[in-house]
């Protein structure tokens, strides 16, 4: 059971107390209308879904009530930052420099 | 027979208590302080149960959790069994009942086995798949047969009478196992003032040390136990949990830990107690001290009772005062092993030989049985056992290690107890819970835990270290970086003095070699509770299943539920060795809770039976249940469904209750509907967006209904808004709904919308509903309130405030039912007055209270929809017919609007909501019916809409339902048919959904 | 191939069964096959399967990272049914549950494939509804279906407590007669060994680290063991659908969750078919070990790590106990997760891509065990023609561009 560090109640809580909502930063287009049928569809069904670093919204249903974002690891399920709506992550793929398989990628 | 194999003295037990219990029928005494295993040797008993697949007799091997055999089902009356108990762990007490699993007519003569020894050879792994395929027809035939030997024990057939809880815990230090390392690591920590706790899976304290030959400061190990639990107990932030099994290492250190509160005291837990309790921990510090278990060797016939392990027969002889048996030959690889040799000759029995697969062994222990005459044969082993249902021999042997041969003919030695060691491993299962996998150390043969994220800390054997100055040496170490890690300063105390001693290294043997092949030697047990064979092993590997995940699941190895803590590191050298690989790069399977079993009770705690889940009242619940209401489940809500008088049945009471709101006047509790405050200068803003329609024109006092959309244009939700004041608005949602569209507005505004100054308030709970329906409901509303009611002073779609039966109220006029109606809102405290005040002035007009049923009815009448059940998230506004509530032209793109203009939600053939009438007018359709255009056409059947609601109308003297029709706006006048599934049809057209008064004259009266 | 039958088995007793022969070889990779299917789980090896025995394509090789049938195939409750309510979906479950008639003997492996019977109950009034209209769409599909009323229930499912001071009192309940269970380990194995007896190449422990592209086509797959060349690739790697889609370059509409499942120690039979409640949230068997095998409902976070959170085990075992209040004394044994991919519909994606000649068959979520011989059979028939089989092509990725989503939460809403 994760134990999650709630950005505005300033303590580490219980996973009961939360839940997950999915993939972060995906703000909605500012103009839904002149979106193509593609574009919209990318935007309410399309996710990264990595394997490693996640950037994700949990909200804290039993606690404040207020959404947040979490940097979590999605095999070891370590979550390296909680941060406010409307911050940026600090840790990123990038940043943790997961290379190898991951971004080996296509090779032509 | 009395207590036969019971040591004139020693042991742990309490001589002055003696205990009966029944096993199989028959009556035994043991000690307190037995194991039941502990009492059954003591008694001589050698049959414990018979094998699964081959019926060949089993008896105990072990002493503690690694126990494969001693599997046996407990209980006098019927609601106490518990099955596949572990007579190792369970703790005796007067009375206990307990017999074996399998075996007919009984354990000690079973036809079975005669069945195993002839069909036996039928039976290698996998045999299922390679047979009983043909014919196809009969594979649930042969599969009844299968399914009679399935199982060890049986669930009870009557309901547990115990209660089980749960504790949720933090500490610093979380210590698990309570043997030389754990103690030492506790013992440091809680010194350091870290709040600790320390479980262990035993009735005592102690461990390794509770039957160790081994002194501490020269006295025995037992006194320095003592020493250190009265330290503990004395430390206000260190909780001790005796019978406490950490079963499973979670995320985030999050552990579980399976105590059993009673089990030791009868099989009912006393009167008020919980039986069982889940520590549900989160500890900043774990310190894994959970020690390691013995290996056997793989030998031929290794499995007949009187075959155990060395270890287990130390701590019988040292902690219970049992020897089970007389004449011991011991079999091992291992200096440690030797322990045996002394505790059987310090108990007055004899050691008939020793056959120790080393070349040269010269350790202390080793010397130490030499000079008291034991007979150790070097390089040799104990190649196969003999004897019918109990040992009586040993064929000893000397084997050649290297080409893992049988080099001399060996002699057979006439004994009743052969033990083997084939060295330890140590218990890594809580280590690699989270997928840490194990590391293979070829020096002490053994894994050991990997690497790990967690914030722990392995100390003793489980780390890989023997030596008991090394284990403490290594529990100090580990609790003082704990504690240190907790934040905690560390006090260090002074380490007991252990003896020195000379030890030599193990050498590498598994299986035992024998004369002839693996495949054609007498059985050698890898597995003994699922059967599993050396040779099962070997047909593996040479049939493909080269990956050790392959292996285990071809063989069924380790899937027991001892989890092959005996058998796994044999079956995978065994199989390495079959490859020609090495351990290291077999590797070994991962482990996963549970440790050891756990109750399905103790996991699901207090919350079964009336706490499995909340349930939901109105303020006005008692007077449903005067009134003799059914309910129906609406969420967690409990919703009066109809009101029966005496002698009726749900149509009759719904009839009459649709009658009395259309003639005169009903009273619907509508506490349910869940109530949205929302406050701020964009709240109305906000409301333009969320719903499909525009709320920019409503003025204060108005009300209006909503539809909401998902981003896909699908609806999710529907109620009506009333405007309060010009940045206050309160909403309703559907019952089922409140939770969800709370939710849904809260993550809009908090994720997209921020700038938006508004604010959601759920108020569900805080109003009680009470809805007036018919055309006296003006009438008598009048006669408990101060409010205008004129019909222009007090129009539809608006709402009032005033006092209603003297408190003050909100009343809104709308209508779910197409007839002059007000609902009634109170603050829920006061409203079972008022509804009664109300009741009680609405004799003279017949008031009629009614359910969801009746107003499920009424509202279809009207062709009003229900979410969820004229919907299911697949519809759009358009295709209800409710393009009159999609907002166009709104400036601001709403959420739903662009989902719903995407290319498959413009077909025009899409399913639309119409309504049905049947052509026999006394047909109901049933809820849920498939509806066809052509009803003689062939399986599979086009499909092209169903039935969504479905009744009859006293009202209308006619049956009617609403259903979803492909293209069904543009066939209104067409024909439908509805197949059913009794074969018969019915036969409706398609008309509009509105049924009664589609001008709505009534409600606007 | 070495036949295997009753007879066989007395036969080979007599030698101690040293005479068995390999399931499957341990073949070194060509350089280039027809097709190469990457993940060997159940789907996977039987897409080979099908596509060497009934599309004749033979030049195959299937490339998984581990071993064969090591996902899901390893991790699943084991649950065949096909009575989903729309049409698309219930055809393509149904064109399964008829492969699986017959998939012992097709096979030669018995794959104790066991139809003992689905029971979904209902709890609630909607639920009845649902179920009423579920089974009726079922019937006209031709996929056997019948709604019980509690009395039924009762009469047919021992110790199930259909009284009505439970939390949620059960009103009826669907069957599905022809749903039941099967030996989930052995489906991949017969398979597997039924594949490489037809020529197909099975190379364990070989990850696909990339895609190797020409012209907007995919030519081959860099592994492990260096780079195979292909003509087509189809990818059917369940959980890890998202990440080989990463590396191909696109994303796709899945999220990969843990779910987990739990069995108890063996008891003697007591559970003889299958029994599901969404409304308590929690299904039970009983494997012909004796072992009571339950699930539930997945973890709300996206996970790769095989396990879940313990408070869903709790939830689990408190529906179970509300439905069985005599299993309370029964000891869990073992849980366990795997990695399931849903997408936003709970119905698969069996599709062409953005990358030509790569073909992904994934999003199975929880429903993947019970269609895997349709799955391999249909995907198989679109490999090998290049064209999605009629059964897939309402499976495709433009779905979520669309919006002709196939929407099965109702079906699929406890995990199974």
């Amino acid at each position: 059971m994760l134990h999650i560090f709630c950005p505005h109640c300033g303590e580490l809580r219980s996973e009961e107390e939360f839940h997950a909502k999915g993939q972060a930063h995906i703000p909605r287009p500012l103009e839904p209308n002149a979106c193509t049928d593609e574009e919209w569809g990318d935007y309410i069904f399309f996710r990264d879904n990595p394997r490693g670093i996640h950037h994700e919204l949990w909200v804290h249903a039993a606690g404040c009530r207020k959404y947040f974002n979490a940097t979590r690891h999605t095999v070891s399920y370590e979550i390296l930052e909680t941060y406010r709506i409307g911050e940026k992550p600090t840790v990123t793929e990038a940043t943790v420099g997961e290379k190898k398989a991951t971004t080996a990628g296509v090779t032509a | 027979m009395s207590q036969v194999n019971r040591l004139p003295k020693g042991g742990r037990v309490d001589r002055s208590q003696p205990l009966t219990f029944t096993f199989n029928g028959e009556n035994y005494q043991g000690f307190a302080g037995d194991t039941l295993a502990a009492a059954l040797l003591a008694n001589g008993v050698d049959i414990v149960g018979r094998s699964f697949k081959y019926s060949r007799p089993r008896g105990i091997v072990a002493a503690g959790a690694e126990e494969p055999n001693a599997v046996l089902q407990i209980g006098s009356t019927e609601s106490a069994q518990v099955p596949n108990v572990r007579a190792t762990q369970q703790a005796l007490y007067a009375g206990l009942v307990a017999s074996s699993t399998n075996g007919w007519p009984n354990v000690k003569n079973d036809v079975m086995g005669i069945l195993g020894k002839v069909g036996g050879g039928m039976m290698p792994p996998g045999f299922y798949y390679k047979t009983f395929m043909y014919p196809q027809n009969l594979w649930l035939t042969y599969e009844k047969y299968i399914r009679k030997a399935a199982g060890l024990g049986r669930a009870p057939l009557e309901v547990d009478p115990d209660i089980y809880d749960h504790l949720n815990q933090h500490c610093d230090v979380l210590v698990i196992g309570a043997g030389p390392a754990g103690l030492a690591a506790a013992l440091v920590a809680g010194r350091s003032g870290a709040r600790v706790i320390l479980a262990d899976e035993q009735e005592e304290f102690g461990g390794s040390l509770l039957d160790t030959r081994e002194t501490l400061d020269g006295k025995p190990a037992t006194e320095w136990v003592a020493k250190v639990i009265a330290e503990l107990e004395k430390m206000p932030e260190v909780t001790l949990l005796p019978r406490a099994t950490v079963n499973g290492y979670h995320d985030h250190n999050f552990l579980t830990i399976h105590q059993r509160l009673t089990d030791h005291l009868g099989e009912i837990a006393p009167r008020g107690q919980a039986r069982h309790r889940v520590h549900r921990v989160r500890a900043k510090r774990v310190v894994l001290a959970a020690g390691a278990h013995e290996r056997p060797l793989v030998y031929s016939n290794n499995d007949l009772p009187g075959n155990m392990l060395a270890g287990a027969v130390s701590t019988y002889v040292n902690r219970y005062g049992v020897a089970p048996g007389r004449q011991l030959v011991l079999s091992t690889n291992n200096d440690y092993a030797y322990r045996v040799v002394l505790d059987w000759l310090d108990a007055g029995q004899q050691v008939v030989a020793v056959a120790d697969a080393r070349s040269n062994p010269r350790g202390a222990w080793v010397e130490e049985a030499r000079a008291r005459g034991v007979r150790v044969l070097t390089g040799s082993a104990v190649v196969e056992a003999r004897g019918n249902k109990r040992v009586s021999g040993a064929r000893i042997c000397a084997i050649d290690l290297k080409n893992h041969k049988v080099t001399s003919s060996g002699e057979l030695v006439e004994c009743d107890l052969i033990v083997s060691s084939g060295g330890y491993s140590p218990v890594v299962h809580l280590a690699s819970h989270l997928g840490g996998k194990p590391t293979w150390r070829e020096d002490i043969l053994a894994f050991i835990p990997g690497e790990g994220f967690q914030k722990r800390h392995c100390a003793g054997a489980v780390n890989g270290v023997f030596g008991l100055g090394d284990v403490l040496a290594d529990g100090f170490e580990a609790g003082a970086k704990a504690a240190a890690g907790a934040g905690c300063k560390v006090v260090e105390g002074s380490m007991p003095k252990t003896e020195k001693r000379k030890e030599e290294a193990a050498v590498a043997l598994f299986q035992v070699p024998h004369e002839k092949s693996t495949s054609r030697a007498p059985k050698q047990f890898v597995d003994l509770q699922n059967d599993v064979t050396s040779a099962g092993i070997e047909l593996a590997t040479r049939e493909g299943f080269e990956s050790v995940e392959h292996v285990k699941r071809y063989t069924a190895l380790g899937f027991g539920t001892d989890q092959g803590k005996l058998g796994n590191i044999n079956g995978l050298a065994i199989a390495a060795k079959s490859m020609g690989i090495s351990i290291a790069e077999m590797g070994t399977t991962m482990f996963r809770p549970n440790y050891t079993p756990v109750t399905f009770g103790a996991v699901a705690g207090r919350h079964c039976g009336p706490l499995f889940e909340p349930k939901r009242y109105t303020a006005m619940h008692r007077w449903h249940l005067e009134q003799g209401a059914e309910f129906e489940d609406v969420g967690q809500w409990k919703r009066p469904w109809y009101f029966p008088k005496r002698g009726e049945d749900m149509h009759a009471a719904v009839a009459r209750e649709c009658k009395a709101v259309r003639d005169s006047v009903g009273i619907l509790d509508a506490s349910t509907l869940g109530k949205i405050d929302i406050q701020g200068p964009d709240a109305r803003e906000f409301l333009n967006r969320v719903y499909t329609n525009a709320w920019t024109k409503l003025d204060v006092g108005k009300a209006r209904y909503g539809l909401m959309c998902k981003e896909d244009g699908m609806v999710f939700d529907d109620g009506v808004t009333a405007c309060v004041g010009e940045n206050h608005f309160i909403m309703t949602t559907t019952t089922g709904g409140a939770a969800r569209v709370m939710e849904w507005l809260e993550i809009y505004h908090q994720t997209e919308w921020p700038e938006l100054k508004v604010y959601f308030t759920s108020v569900t709970d805080h109003w009680a509903t009470m809805t007036l329906s018919g055309p006296n409901s003006r009438k008598l509303l009048a006669e408990v309130t101060d409010i205008d009611l004129d019909k222009d002073a007090f129009p539809f779609m608006t709402w009032k405030e005033g006092l209603v039966g003297g408190v003050p109220a909100r009343v809104f006029r709308i209508s779910f039912t197409g007839e002059l109606s007000y609902e009634v809102n109170v603050q829920a405290d006061y409203a079972l007055g008022v509804w009664e005040k109300i009741v009680e002035a609405g004799k003279k007009y017949n008031l009629t209270p009614y359910g969801t049923e009746t107003m499920h009815v009424l509202r279809a009448e009207k062709g009003f929809i229900i979410i969820g059940q004229d919907t299911d998230g697949s519809v759009t506004p358009d295709d209800l017919n409710m393009g009159w509530c999609v907002g166009r032209n709104k400036p601001f793109s709403w959420i739903g609007w662009r989902g719903m203009n995407r290319e498959d939600c413009l077909r025009e053939d899409r399913k639309q909501l119409v309504g049905l009438k049947p052509i026999d007018p006394n047909k109901v359709l049933p809820e849920g019916a498939q509806l066809v255009f052509d009803p003689k056409q062939s399986i599979p059947m086009k499909m092209v809409g169903h039935v969504t609601s479905s009744y009859m109308s006293s009202t209308m003297g006619y049956s009617f339902a609403m259903a979803v029709v492909k293209g069904g706006l543009k066939r209104i006048g067409e024909r439908v048919f509805a197949p059913l599934t009794d074969g018969s049809v019915i036969e409706a057209e398609i008309c509009s959904s509105v049924f009664y008064d589609p001008k709505g004259d009534r409600q606007h009266v | 191939m070495q036949q295997y039958s009753g007879f066989g088995l007395f036969k080979h007793s007599l030698s101690h069964h040293e005479n068995w022969q390999r399931m499957w070889r341990n073949p070194t990779p060509k350089p280039v096959y027809d097709v190469i299917i990457v993940g060997g789980g159940g789907h996977g090896l039987a897409t080979a399967y099908y596509l060497a025995k009934e599309f004749g394509v033979k030049n195959v090789a299937v490339v998984e990272k581990g071993w064969l049938g090591g996902g899901n195939t390893a991790r699943n409750t084991t649950i065949v049914r096909s009575n989903y309510l729309w049409d698309e979906a219930a055809h393509l479950y149904e064109h399964a549950m008829k492969l699986w008639e017959g998939l012992s003997q097709d096979l030669n492996y018995n794959v104790m494939f066991s139809q003992r019977g689905v029971y979904n109950l209902c709890h609630t009034l909607q639920d009845m509804r649902d179920s009423a209209r579920r089974v009726n769409a079922n019937r006209l599909n031709g996929v056997d279906g019948e709604l019980l009323d509690a009395r039924q229930v009762a009469e047919e499912i021992p110790y199930l407590d259909c009284s009505k001071n439970t939390r949620y009192p059960i009103m009826g309940s669907t069957v599905q007669r022809r749903g039941g269970v099967a030996r989930h380990d052995a489906v991949a194995w017969g398979y597997a060994r039924a594949a490489d007896a037809l020529g197909v190449d099975l190379l364990q422990n070989t990850e696909v680290i990339g895609f190797r592209k020409q012209d907007g086509a995919v030519i081959g797959v860099e592994t492990t063991r260096g780079f195979i060349g292909a003509k087509r690739v189809g990818v059917v790697t369940a959980g890890n659908s998202g990440h080989m889609a990463k590396l191909a370059g696109f994303r796709l509409p899945l999220e990969s969750h843990p779910l987990q499942a739990l069995v108890s120690e063996p008891i003697k039979p007591i559970i003889h078919s299958v029994i599901m409640s969404n409304a308590v949230h929690g299904y039970i068997s009983q494997s012909d070990k004796g072992d009571l095998v339950i699930g539930a409902g997945i973890d709300g976070y996206n996970g790769y790590g095989q396990r879940g959170s313990y408070p869903t085990i709790e939830h689990t075992l408190q529906a179970i106990v509300e439905m069985f209040p005599i299993l309370s004394r029964v000891r869990m044994n073992r849980q366990w997760g795997g990695i399931v991919d849903t997408t936003p519909d709970a119905c698969p994606i069996i599709s062409k891509t953005p990358v030509k000649n790569l073909f992904f068959n994934c999003g199975w979520g929880t429903g993947g065990f019970k269609a895997t011989p349709g799955s391999g059979h249909v995907f198989a028939a679109s490999l090998a023609r290049g064209e999605m089989h009629p059964l897939a092509k309402p499976f495709s990725i433009d779905r979520f561009h669309t919006g002709a989503l196939i929407d099965e939460h109702g079906a699929a809403a406890v995990a199974h």
